[in-house]
């Protein structure tokens, strides 16, 4: 069990609905393209050029469901550990709004088609197991827009597909949340189902959030936080809802059941409508569309069609290359960062590199100052210059001491700008270390004569001082020196 | 005198066209004169320039080919006229609503389109009830049709535009849709032959939804081969409509030629048909015309539909509830009239309450029901309710079909009635439809077949209805019944 996040004596529990992006190349009921290459998102381009009468709702015009979603919603379901329904349905969700055409957006009630799976999360005290109630597939709407005091609708989204996946409320606080949408990222990225693009909406939630008294077992009245589009942010908005309603109980309010917008700015929500104004949505299945009914031998198919999944991948990729949980961990966070670390080791050991030294500082690197890169720009790894074959290089620098750590995060940030090779980088940076002790004596020499009182130290065993004495020669060097070298120079000069 | 009447059917305008008797353009421009003359208000639009356009196409190949190209378009040069709730592309499509009065859609629906493709020549649109909702065609915005043969009273609906339009002769055949009996009534009134075939047998792909779960598009006609000819064109699965049933097709047209087995046929007669309520003209007509039957050969097999009484209570709850929800895409939005004032509306609600006031009463008032139907607290008690029902429905025919080929009795309980005369009790309308929208719950086909004349010399028609997908047998009785009962 976890440590529970307790705000002034109450628990919070948190709920997610996650809207799933797949990606498929046409839409969920029409022939018309949901993707741009890339996983860029259909409405950018020419508004209302990617639709038809189907999504359009045309007088007359009828859906036909794409097969590809119901292979990609058993997918997810089948890497969630969900039982998949051979018989489901979809049903209408009626409600007038510009952006929905058809004035219902057809979506699953009764019936879905996966239900009643899992995924364990990681916490600071153990992996947890957060339980997903169902899986279901639906339409995505349109997009409205305010200009000039004109409304505007772009159906260009209308009709991309979408996976809805609901969790239990099971989740007692913003970081167990962020985790249970990270690792599920993770598995809708892996298998292949949703380009990922967080920016682009491929992957946004919706949290239930809710507090009750330390140890009570009855829930609160929950409030839900609708759309929000980063890990961050989602964790942001439990932290300040919880507080919010704490605060609200503690001055003797009531927290009202009513959908909250978070304002990432101010870092705040606030209420967009409350239940008594929620709309009464008249679900019955579509008429439209015929049940969807599966062959058990077509979704044991896609089951072993299934990749590696991440937390197999963290396990395997700890004991395979011996890094540590935490940094397997990070690595298979997302599967382009995975891949990218195994291609990495491949060529590497390719090139005559040590396997698990290697696997050290590349996951080093990766997680580190790759991953910064990466937030920074707000890209996936395959859309940067840096390339495995890049990598590979540098971590074989790195391991024969060519290159310093210090120097590698260089070679990195270098590569990252111009996409040269690890060696024309190197060489004109002037980055290669030097472990020549010829060229290194006269350095030490100088820090050893500058510095009695520190010597005398050492020698009387203060061994701690070595990092000094290696921190000054390459003040000396200019951070060119091989510390390596340093270290045995300055023992074998000082200690008998 | 006038060319467009003088041939009765397909086989003998092709036979014309052969003999070079007849031209396709010449024939058009006829009918086109005449259907501006009517005075019927069967049509909402006239398509004119396609009209001329796929003649003079027609005109063209009949040089070139010498002779009619019939495997190739079995339909050749037929003019046919279009319910107004199949949309056509570029032709003005509006369900007789206003919502819809300046709609010209961007697409063209699968029947209209196969039905082109096999030549036949599209005249023009057809009046019906307000998105078909009615059963005597008084619910247009537009206008009550005119019955050809009693200018004073009802065509039926909800497809009294293609009735009247097929009995005065304005078109070889016409299109129009059932969703509780809107081919089959307005059929029985003006004299025709209405088919419904089976759910799923015709796409509804590109026809304006009133009831998802209960439309199908059918041919109106002047006698039961060309409706067999018309649906051998039309039927078969549709990639675009996922309720389209992939049971292949029967060859209609072929199978008529096939001689019945008079002795063997077992024909149905449910006692729930011939209640109170059934007109005495109707009931004699209907029951002697079984007597015909009989003396063929066929045995009148007494049944029971013991649920059907509950048809019109599932049906005003099951229709409307789907109704309300199809119709939700009219709202003014991306198409349709925007009335006055309606884009300066202060927020979306007003812009709504203002573009949905288009809508007629009758519409109002099913859209209001069926959103009752399915609103939270009330759907279980309603429209589940009536699903299953429905279902029960369903099996009652089936039970029935273990004794019987096909099932016989009245299309409607009178026959045409006065224009106004019971447009004031939308529930006196209701009952209208006891006798046909059964088939619509089960999914069947059902034929409506002219089979006398009341004393004030008004249609009455004779409804059949067999087992799902069994079309070609349908016709076959039907055709027998038409051809050999005018002859003895």
């Amino acid at each position: 069990m976890s440590t529970p996040y307790i705000v002034d004596g109450y628990e919070v529990v948190v709920g997610l609905e996650v809207h799933c992006q797949l990606a498929t190349d046409s839409k969920i009921f029409c022939g018309c393209r949901a993707r741009l290459e890339g996983g860029k998102s259909v409405a950018d381009v020419e508004s209302n050029s990617a639709t038809c009468p189907v999504c359009t709702a045309q007088p007359g015009a009828l859906p036909v469901l794409n097969k590809k979603v119901v292979e990609y919603a058993i997918k997810a379901g089948l890497a969630t550990g969900c039982k998949i329904n051979l018989k489901n349905i979809f049903a209408r969700k009626n409600y007038f709004y510009p952006d929905s055409p058809k004035g219902y957006q057809i979506s699953q009630f009764e019936l879905p088609i996966c239900e009643n799976g899992f995924l364990n999360i990681e916490t600071a005290n153990g992996q947890k197991k957060i339980n997903i109630q169902r899986i279901h597939m639906e339409e995505d709407a349109g997009k409205n827009l305010h200009r000039d005091g004109y409304s505007l609708v772009n159906l260009n989204r209308a009709g991309v597909p979408l996976v809805e996946i609901v969790s239990g409320p099971e989740m007692k606080s913003p970081e167990e949340a962020g985790a249970y949408l990270r690792a599920l990222y993770a598995i809708v990225t892996y298998i292949g189902i949703c380009d990922g693009n967080m920016q682009e909406g491929n992957f946004r939630c919706d949290a239930n959030v809710s507090v009750m008294p330390k140890g009570s077992t009855k829930l609160g009245t929950r409030a839900e936080i609708k759309n929000v589009n980063s890990f961050r942010f989602v964790e942001k908005a439990i932290e300040f809802e919880a507080a919010r309603q704490v605060e609200l109980l503690q001055s003797g309010g009531k927290v009202v059941q009513e959908t909250r917008l978070y304002d990432s700015t101010k870092n705040i929500t606030v209420s967009m409508r409350s239940k008594e104004e929620a709309q009464d949505y008249r679900y019955f299945p579509d008429p439209d569309l015929v049940p969807v009914l599966l062959e058990q031998a077509f979704v044991d198919k896609i089951r072993e069609s299934l990749p590696e999944l991440p937390e197999q991948k963290r396990i395997r990729l700890a004991s395979e290359f011996g890094i540590n949980p935490q940094d397997a961990g990070l690595l298979t966070s997302s599967k382009s960062l995975a891949d990218f670390f195994e291609k990495t080791l491949g060529l590497a050991v390719k090139g005559g590199a040590e396997k698990k030294s290697a696997a050290k500082s590349a996951a080093n690197l990766i997680n580190g100052e790759i991953t910064r890169l990466l937030n920074e720009e707000s890209i996936e790894i395959g859309r940067s210059k840096l390339t495995p074959a890049h990598m590979a290089d540098l971590v074989q620098l790195v391991q024969a001491s060519v290159v310093s750590s210090t120097g590698a995060k260089q070679v990195i940030a270098a590569v990252w700008k111009t996409g040269e090779s690890v060696d024309a980088i190197v060489e004109r940076e002037g980055l290669k270390q030097v472990s020549d002790v010829s060229s290194l004596e006269p350095a030490v020499d100088k820090v050893i004569a500058a510095n009695p009182g520190p010597v005398a130290e050492f020698r009387a065993g203060k061994d701690k001082l070595i990092g000094f004495f290696v921190g000054q020669v390459m003040k000396e060097t200019g951070g060119k020196a091989n510390p390596g070298t340093i270290q045995e120079l300055i023992k074998k000069k000082l200690l008998p | 005198m006038a060319i467009h009447t003088q041939y009765k059917s397909v086989t003998e305008i092709h036979d014309a066209y052969d003999r070079k008797i007849l031209s396709p353009i010449e024939f058009v421009r006829d009918y086109l004169n005449a259907m501006k003359s009517s005075g019927l208000n069967a049509y909402l639009t006239i398509s004119e320039e396609r009209a001329l356009a796929q003649a003079k196409q027609a005109d063209m190949m009949l040089a070139q080919h010498g002779k009619v190209p019939r495997d190739k378009k079995p339909l050749f040069g037929i003019p046919m006229a279009v319910k107004d709730n199949l949309v056509m592309d570029g032709v003005r499509t509006t369900a007789a609503s206003k919502m819809l009065e300046n709609y010209i859609p961007p697409y063209t629906a699968t029947v209209v389109e196969r039905l082109e493709n096999a030549g036949a020549i599209s005249l023009g649109k057809t009046n019906l009830d307000e998105f078909a909702m009615g059963g005597s065609n008084e619910n247009s915005a537009f206008g009550a049709v005119k019955n050809p043969d009693a200018l004073d009273r009802v065509a039926g609906g909800s497809s009294g535009g293609s009735a009247a339009a097929v009995r005065a002769q304005l078109c070889q055949f016409a299109l129009g849709s059932d969703t509780g009996g809107s081919i089959r009534l307005p059929a029985s009134y003006c004299g025709i032959v209405g088919l419904k075939p089976s759910y799923g047998r015709v796409s509804r792909y590109g026809l304006i939804a009133f009831g998802s779960s209960l439309d199908q598009v059918g041919p109106m006609t002047q006698s039961v081969e060309d409706a067999a000819r018309v649906l051998d064109v039309m039927s078969g699965f549709d990639e675009r409509d996922a309720t389209s049933s992939p049971t292949p097709k029967g060859d209609y047209f072929n199978s008529l030629q096939k001689d019945l087995e008079w002795s063997s046929l077992k024909i149905g007669v449910p006692k729930e048909y011939f209640a109170e309520g059934l007109v005495p003209d109707v009931e004699k007509s209907v029951r002697e015309s079984l007597k015909w039957f009989e003396s063929k050969g066929a045995k009148l097999v007494p049944i029971s539909l013991p649920h059907s009484p509950y048809s019109i209570a599932v049906y005003y709850i099951v229709a409307v509830s789907e109704a309300s929800t199809n119709l939700e895409r009219f709202d003014g939005v991306r198409f349709g009239v925007r009335p006055q004032g309606a884009s300066e509306a202060r927020d979306l609600e007003e812009f709504y309450k203002k573009v949905r006031a288009n809508f007629g009463p009758e519409v109002k008032r099913r859209i209001i029901l069926g959103t009752f139907a399915l609103s939270a607290g009330y759907s279980d008690a309603y429209y589940k309710r009536a699903c299953q029902v429905r279902n029960l429905i369903k099996m009652d025919f089936d039970e029935a079909f273990k004794k019987v080929d096909v099932i016989m009795g009245p299309v409607a309980p009178s026959t045409a009635y006065k224009i106004g005369e019971k447009s004031s009790n939308p529930l006196e309308m209701y009952l209208n439809d006891l006798y046909t929208i059964p088939a619509n719950l089960a999914g069947l086909p059902g034929i409506s077949v002219p089979c006398g004349k009341d004393s004030k010399g008004l249609s009455i028609g004779l409804q059949m209805m067999s087992p799902i997908f069994t079309e070609a047998k349908l016709l076959r009785i039907a055709h027998g019944f038409e051809k050999e009962r005018a002859s003895s």
